[in-house]
């Protein structure tokens, strides 16, 4: 399979060797290149979910979504994007001003920060620490601080009972998604992204298939919690628009809402990107052990198995978005912590018994 | 029904009404009318039904003269329902309930000066000008009572402790279903207090009844409900036609009945859809809105109008039913029957949704009866009251059908007894279809209408409850005083008691679950 560090050692080369840099400045531009792709990766998976998303909940609405700006509507989202970045940015009276404008900010940084762990392709990860899924974790529970802060800081009741709703879920739920997360860690023995995929690859290699039953409980709690991580219904009860009209981010206006739309939809891709990287083997491709069908496959670059698994996992928590009612704060309460979390720790007991015992395939 | 009024007067008002509760069994108020009887001063009738054997009856009283404010005891302590009613009466008519809890206005501002339904009231525009600032809110209530020389007397009554958490419902919120203002008092998630505030959209209906010709009255039902507003207007001719005894041909029965139900299956397909979008389901929302198109078609094709159909008039219907209109009528029932199922796969018997419904703002029997919430909230608990089967009017004791009624006493019941009634539109309708007689579909009448001295009160059953009209007439081409009693007033009403202690998110359900709309309610 291509190996994309070819192309980092070579480009790290070229600023070393051939253009003689020292370490701060090849450093300081790499980082820079890295920081621009990430960005531009960002913003570009962004206006393909927008669209994705409103076009599958318009067919499955029996509709057509947006079809007038270009052919099918494919301009609509840029044209949404520029009708938001020239908008007014406006405060409420007796906002807490700086809270008010930081909260934005964090839950982008903890959305850009995940996203930049996940494995696009064969030496191709960003951020590959050896404590990455510890990392990740710690990095996304950041999201809660801005949406609790926006609640807070906006001077609105709905979006105080917004912000509660979402502390409490956010923070519930990531007990659960930590606990899946540990659970694929036990059965690869590591926690850094790279070495979790690489441990998938090869013919039934994907931690759903090796880890069997445990791993399968897994993924499916960790879809679940994913979804509710994401703020994304039936969990999206601290946006709730039937009952806060738009919960914390009611008061914002331009960018600011604009940050809040974008990270939805990306926490969306992150949590299928998180769960295709831990669980659905990364850019690992399908190997069945029969040699012509896994050298075809493996002809597939890692970057297309890897989005393609992603744009699988969005599809079907885009099918459960728009087809369960919400469920209330009491529910989704008990739901983590009388059914998830405890269903998890079994989960945790059952891998560790299976790989002590080597009773995975 | 013709008004056979009993006159009581204050002193034995109290003792008598009670009598009349609690022994006479009349244990629903349908409706207290507030009404300036001219010569004899203010005073009020009410509506009484005996839910056993469906009797009717109405009580007179008029306002006794205590320190220059017009009095009447309270009824709030033998029917619940009387408390909106009470103060719909005190706003517009500005009689004051003695013992009543909370007399503030109803509808109209805080500040408003007079009451409008008085007939000495200046309705120039000079004293009547728009007003540019905003309502005062009050954290106080009055409560008016007599002292022991006769006197009246007020009381004070906080609405608000000084650390509770007040957020508005509304007047602007996706799921009050149009500009009602829910002030809820909250503990953290949990429901303490509803204080509902109407009148929003209050378009002073009646009042502008008063000073209309007959015919001139009818175009403005269509915009209470606009989710019934054949039903609306049904109240309205009939009320009229009964006063008249005007006998309509069977033609005119066959195709109201029709209309009704047709109008009947739109609006409960519009609930069925609002429910599940209060809820987060937008999908099964956009489901009921492709199928209520389907019966708007049908509708359109008569009347002209999908929303105001300007269908019914007085001696009959404005015009005669399209060629088409019974090929497409069956061809509507037959496509959907199976779309129905099609509902509760999606939504209805979702295992969220029950969890979401069930035991959610809940109210017995007897609650429902005493707050007179009729409609499928009402038949939800087990209370039979159907006006269909009531007080049939139309063909309705004609066809074969079941009145639906279920124990669950909860917002998941509600929501079934919509799904079942819509079965049962479908069945009344295929029942009545196939033969409308031939005949007249208008009635002749004069060109200017009078309508014989005297009170009369008629009722249909509209889609979330009983929809009444009052006309009182003095023999002249334009009403004395008419008024209305809409569907989703005392519905406003037992929010409160429906929801004290349970979550938000259970008072966008339950307010979904009991349909109203705020156009009907608000006038």
């Amino acid at each position: 399979m291509f190996d994309f560090s070819n192309v980092t050692i070579w480009f790290d080369a070229l600023l070393r060797q051939t253009l003689g840099l020292g370490d701060f400045w090849s450093i300081l531009i790499e980082c820079i290149l890295v920081g621009v792709l990430i960005l531009a990766g960002y913003a570009i998976l962004a206006i393909c979910l927008i669209f994705m998303e409103r076009k599958v909940c318009a067919y499955f609405q029996c509709r057509l979504g947006p079809m007038r700006v270009g052919p099918w509507g494919i301009f609509q989202v840029f044209a949404d994007v520029l009708k938001m970045l020239i908008k007014e940015i406006f405060t409420v009276d007796k906002a807490d001003k700086l809270l008010y404008f930081v909260a934005p900010f964090l839950v982008i940084i903890a959305s850009v920060g995940t996203f930049s762990f996940l494995p696009w392709n064969n030496g191709a990860e960003v951020l590959n620490f050896n404590v990455g899924v510890f990392l990740l974790t710690a990095v996304s529970s950041i999201g809660v601080v801005g949406i609790f802060l926006a609640g807070w800081a906006s001077n609105n009741k709905y979006s105080v009972v917004s912000a509660m709703r979402g502390a409490v879920q956010l923070i519930s739920y990531e007990m659960s998604l930590g606990l899946c997360l540990i659970t694929a860690v036990i059965l690869t023995g590591t926690m850094q992204v790279s070495g979790i995929v690489e441990a998938q690859v090869g013919p039934w290699n994907w931690l759903i298939f090796k880890g069997h039953v445990p791993a399968i409980i897994a993924f499916l709690v960790f879809l679940v919690a994913g979804n509710a991580e994401a703020n994304r219904g039936p969990f999206d009860l601290a946006e709730a628009e039937s009952e806060l009209t738009a919960g914390y981010h009611t008061e914002y206006s331009g960018m600011g809402f604009g940050f809040y739309y974008l990270a939805e939809y990306l926490n969306l891709f992150v949590v299928s990107g998180i769960a295709t990287t831990v669980f659905l083997g990364g850019w690992a491709p399908v190997n069945i052990g029969i040699e012509g069908f896994d050298g075809i496959m493996n002809l597939i670059p890692g970057i297309v198995w890897f989005l393609g698994k992603t744009f699988a996992v969005v599809w079907l928590l885009m099918w459960v978005r728009w087809t369960f009612p919400r469920l209330r704060i009491d529910q989704i309460l008990k739901l983590e912590w009388k059914y998830l979390m405890p269903l998890c720790l079994i989960n945790l007991v059952l891998m560790t018994i299976i790989v002590a015992f080597g009773w995975h395939f | 029904m013709k008004l056979n009024n009993i006159e009581l007067t204050f002193e034995n008002f109290a003792n008598e009404m009670a009598k009349l509760k609690n022994e006479k069994h009349f244990d629903y108020l349908v409706t207290i009318i507030g009404e300036d009887f001219g010569e004899e001063g203010l005073g009020c009738i009410y509506i009484l039904e005996n839910t056993q054997n469906n009797e009717r009856c109405s009580v007179r009283t008029i306002a006794k003269k205590v320190d220059g404010s017009d009095v009447i005891p309270t009824v709030t302590n033998l029917w619940k329902a009387a408390d909106l009613l009470e103060r719909e009466v005190f706003d517009f008519v500005g009689i004051k309930f003695l013992g009543h809890p909370d007399m503030r206005r109803l509808f109209l501002r805080t500040d408003f000066v007079g009451h409008p339904l008085r007939k000495d009231f200046d309705m120039s525009p000079e004293a009547n000008k728009f007003p540019l600032t905003d309502e005062p809110e009050d954290d106080f209530t009055v409560e008016y009572s007599l002292d022991k020389d006769g006197h009246l007397v007020e009381t004070k009554h906080r609405l608000f402790e000084e650390d509770e958490y007040v957020v508005n419902i509304g007047p602007n919120h996706p799921s009050t279903h149009g500009v009602l203002r829910l002030q809820t008092v909250i503990d953290g998630e949990t429901v303490k207090r509803i204080y509902p505030h109407l009148g929003y959209i209050h378009r002073g209906i009646e009042k502008m009844w008063e000073g209309m010709t007959y015919p001139q009255t009818l175009a403005l039902t269509d915009r209470l409900n606009y989710l019934s507003a054949m039903m609306h207007r049904h109240a309205l001719v009939g009320v009229i036609e009964e006063a008249m005894g005007i006998e309509l041909s069977d033609r005119i029965r066959y195709i109201r009945t029709i209309m009704d139900e047709l109008q009947r299956i739109d609006s409960h397909l519009l609930f069925l859809g609002c429910t599940a979008q209060d809820l987060g389901a937008l999908t099964a929302f956009l489901y009921c809105m492709r199928d209520r198109e389907h019966v708007l078609n049908v509708m359109e094709e008569t009347t002209g109008g999908r929303l105001i159909m300007n269908y019914y008039r007085i001696g009959g219907l404005q015009a005669d039913i399209d060629p088409n209109f019974v090929d497409n009528t069956k061809k509507l029932c037959k496509y959907l029957r199976p779309k129905i199922q099609e509902y509760l796969d999606v939504f209805g018997d979702n295992v969220i949704t029950h969890k979401r419904l069930e035991g959610v703002g809940p109210m017995d029997k007897e609650n429902c009866i005493n707050y007179a919430v009729t409609g499928p909230a009402g038949r939800a608990a087990g209370w039979k009251n159907d006006t269909r089967k009531r007080h049939p009017y139309d063909c309705y004791d004609k066809v074969n059908w079941e009145e639906i009624t279920m124990t669950g006493c909860d917002s998941m019941d509600r929501y079934y007894v919509h799904i079942k009634e819509l079965y049962q539109s479908l069945d009344i309708i295929e029942q009545l279809i196939d033969n409308i007689p031939e005949g007249e579909y208008y009635i002749k009448q004069k060109p200017i209408i009078k309508v014989p001295e005297g009170q009369w009160y008629f009722s249909v059953e509209g889609a979330s409850g009983e929809f009444g009209v009052y006309l009182d007439s003095r023999g002249d081409k334009s009403p004395y005083r008419m008024k209305m009693r809409p569907m989703g007033l005392t519905l406003a009403g037992a929010l409160d008691p429906m929801l004290r202690g349970q979550k938000i998110a259970d008072l966008i359900t339950t307010g979904a679950a009991i349909d109203f709309v705020i156009p009907d309610l608000d006038r």
